[in-house]
């Protein structure tokens, strides 16, 4: 589905990623993993074309996608998450969700002021299909609150929903998990499975909880250093040296020594 | 009658000329908020933009009156007003074009839109003087007064006159619809769903259904429409001279600083508290004073005015550098400058 080649984000001197290359097979969950500044996150951002890459070139079911404005990948069917929950916060949640399809009729300033019925039989569909996503989701009694008032998990939720209000083909969440309690990560977790299985998105997930890696995801992609460590399931990777090293660091190698440093 | 009289004086020389000049005040502020709050700059050409928009507004009233096209008792300005709101638009849209884009595709720091935008401003200061001279114009025409002061005294008996003039009314009812129909549009529309979501997390608003592009566009529309509407009110109310537009940007930034930047609500009520601030403040206020001292021996013998009126930008500038220092989000939560 998505194919990166070669890849390569500088900041100045500062290689964020290195020539990563690396596929998200359609239909599967991949994690992506890696240590602090590994690099997952600036690759998330030349994906979902926030940054514009160095060099390198990314596809999308071979489709050349480099360099695409977030807007127009978005319409290619491609979205994303953000590791600090991004929300409109003076808005309602249900209001959040109906931002999010393209091109409605009310868009344009003839149409606000000199199209109201169509508008309002628009917005009707949108109201229906937010609520059902918040009823997917479990938080449909949060349907008037103001986003900004949403505790981080379920501002987490409230962006898997986004993705639902439109029919997505990819979706890069970016550390779904961080901030979030248990409980809620498990009902973030089955949204996911369930929107994985039933509407057949395709997920790359960023993620440092390896028990949530476990349950969900299958290939696990590992990141060091701006480039492609190691790639398999989760188990292959917990077991992959390269892994543990890229983690630990190479100076570790002794088990002692490790068990020490953590100590 | 006394405490009558004074009430009188207080609503003629100070109620109705400072909301009058804070409904100005407050369009022009909306205009510098929405700018703020979406494109993410100060827009220091914001004054001239409103003296651009009066001038093509003035050309059209000036042509209408060739014509002997007149609104009856309302002033011909109002006429002409859509299409100076309609010349300032496409005037603002290709300033945007040709150089505002630029710097927004290079993801250019705020900071550096401002001193884009003080270019601007230097440009279209010029353009407007090449195009309308420097001087004074006379634009208004139509009835003068709804209450004059002689009909007032007969009616009611009261020493103190009263002065109503239309335009002051026209300002007053025009900037209220102005500002409903912003407000209605900002929250009841989806273009203003999506302009509050711009500013909101402009992020977010990119990686959702939202066309950056065309919620730019909207906004310079709206902003000619406000910075227009505020500049020929301002023009009827008292007269339209370029400079004194140029000189507007002061108050005007206060007002939407005070209110708190990025939001329309305070931008409204910060143009009325700097209003106020600066009419109450440089009013002598000996006649009010008199007519409520119970004795002789307790009148003011001297002007009792704060600071004269040739001071008068210095009351908001005050007002801002207190805001800054004190409250920097205002008085609504606006974003800190």
């Amino acid at each position: 589905m998505i194919r990166v080649e070669n890849l390569h984000k500088h900041f100045g001197g500062f290689h964020a990623v290195d020539g990563a290359s690396l596929e998200i097979r359609a239909g599967t969950i991949t994690g992506l993993i890696g240590p602090n500044g590994a690099g997952k996150t600036t690759l998330f951002n030349v994906i979902a074309g926030r940054l514009s890459p160095t060099s390198g070139r990314v596809t999308m079911a071979g489709e050349d996608i480099t360099g695409l404005p977030p807007h127009a990948l978005f319409g290619k069917g491609l979205l994303r998450t953000f590791q600090i929950a991004h929300e409109f916060g003076s808005m309602s949640v249900r209001e959040n969700l109906m931002m999010v399809p393209p091109g409605q009729a009310g868009e344009t300033l003839w149409n606000a002021w000199f199209a109201r019925s169509r508008i309002a039989r628009e917005e009707e569909a949108l109201l229906r299909k937010a609520d059902e996503v918040l009823d997917f989701l479990t938080i449909s009694h949060l349907k008037d609150e103001k986003a900004g008032n949403l505790s981080g998990g379920q501002k987490k939720l409230l962006e898997l929903g986004r993705t639902m209000m439109v029919d997505a083909r990819i979706v890069f969440l970016d550390e779904v998990g961080a901030g979030v309690n248990r409980t809620l990560l498990n009902t973030i977790g089955d949204a996911i499975v369930r929107l994985n299985r039933e509407r057949g998105y395709t997920f790359c997930v960023i993620e440092h909880d390896m028990d949530f890696i476990k349950r969900l995801c299958d290939p696990v992609i590992v990141m060091a250093e701006g480039r492609v460590l190691a790639e398999g399931s989760a188990d292959q990777i917990m077991a992959d040296e390269r892994v543990i090293e890229a983690y630990l660091g190479t100076g570790l190698k002794n088990k002692d020594a490790a068990a020490g440093a953590t100590a | 009658m006394e405490l009558l009289n004074a009430l009188v004086a207080l609503a003629n020389y100070v109620v109705i000329p400072a909301v009058a000049y804070g409904s100005q005040l407050a369009l022009g502020a909306l205009g510098v908020t929405l700018v703020y709050g979406i494109l993410r700059f100060s827009n220091f050409a914001h004054g001239d933009t409103m003296a651009f928009g009066t001038t093509i507004a003035i050309f059209f009233t000036w042509a209408f009156q060739g014509l002997g096209v007149t609104l009856g008792p309302l002033p011909t300005a109002l006429l002409a007003l859509p299409l100076g709101i309609a010349g300032c638009a496409l005037f603002v849209l290709g300033t945007d074009k040709v150089i505002y884009r630029f710097y927004r595709r290079q993801r250019a720091a705020p900071v550096i839109l401002v001193i884009v935008s003080m270019g601007v401003m230097f440009v279209m200061n010029g353009v407007v003087r090449f195009m309308i001279g420097v001087d004074d114009q006379n634009f208004a025409d139509g009835a003068r007064f709804v209450i004059d002061a002689r009909s007032f005294r007969d009616a009611t008996g009261l020493d103190e006159p009263l002065v109503l003039r239309l335009p002051t009314l026209i300002t007053l009812v025009t900037a209220a619809i102005a500002v409903a129909l912003l407000f209605w549009f900002l929250n009841r529309t989806r273009t203003g769903k999506s302009m509050r979501a711009f500013s909101d997390n402009e992020d977010l608003a990119l990686l959702s259904g939202i066309n950056p592009e065309r919620v730019v566009m909207v906004t310079w529309i709206i902003v000619a429409a406000l910075a227009t509407t505020a500049g020929v009110l301002y023009g009827l109310e008292k007269s339209f001279k370029p400079f004194v537009y140029f000189q507007l940007l002061l108050p005007i930034f206060a007002s939407a600083i005070v209110g708190g930047l990025g939001n329309p609500v305070g931008a409204v009520v910060g143009g009325f508290v700097i209003a106020f601030s600066e009419v109450g403040i440089t009013y002598a206020w000996k006649k009010v004073l008199e007519y409520l001292a119970p004795t002789e021996a307790l009148e003011p013998s001297g002007l009792v005015q704060l600071l004269s009126t040739d001071y008068k930008f210095a009351v908001s500038f005050a007002i801002l550098i207190l805001v800054l220092l004190f409250r920097p989000t205002g008085l609504f939560k606006g974003q800190s400058v």
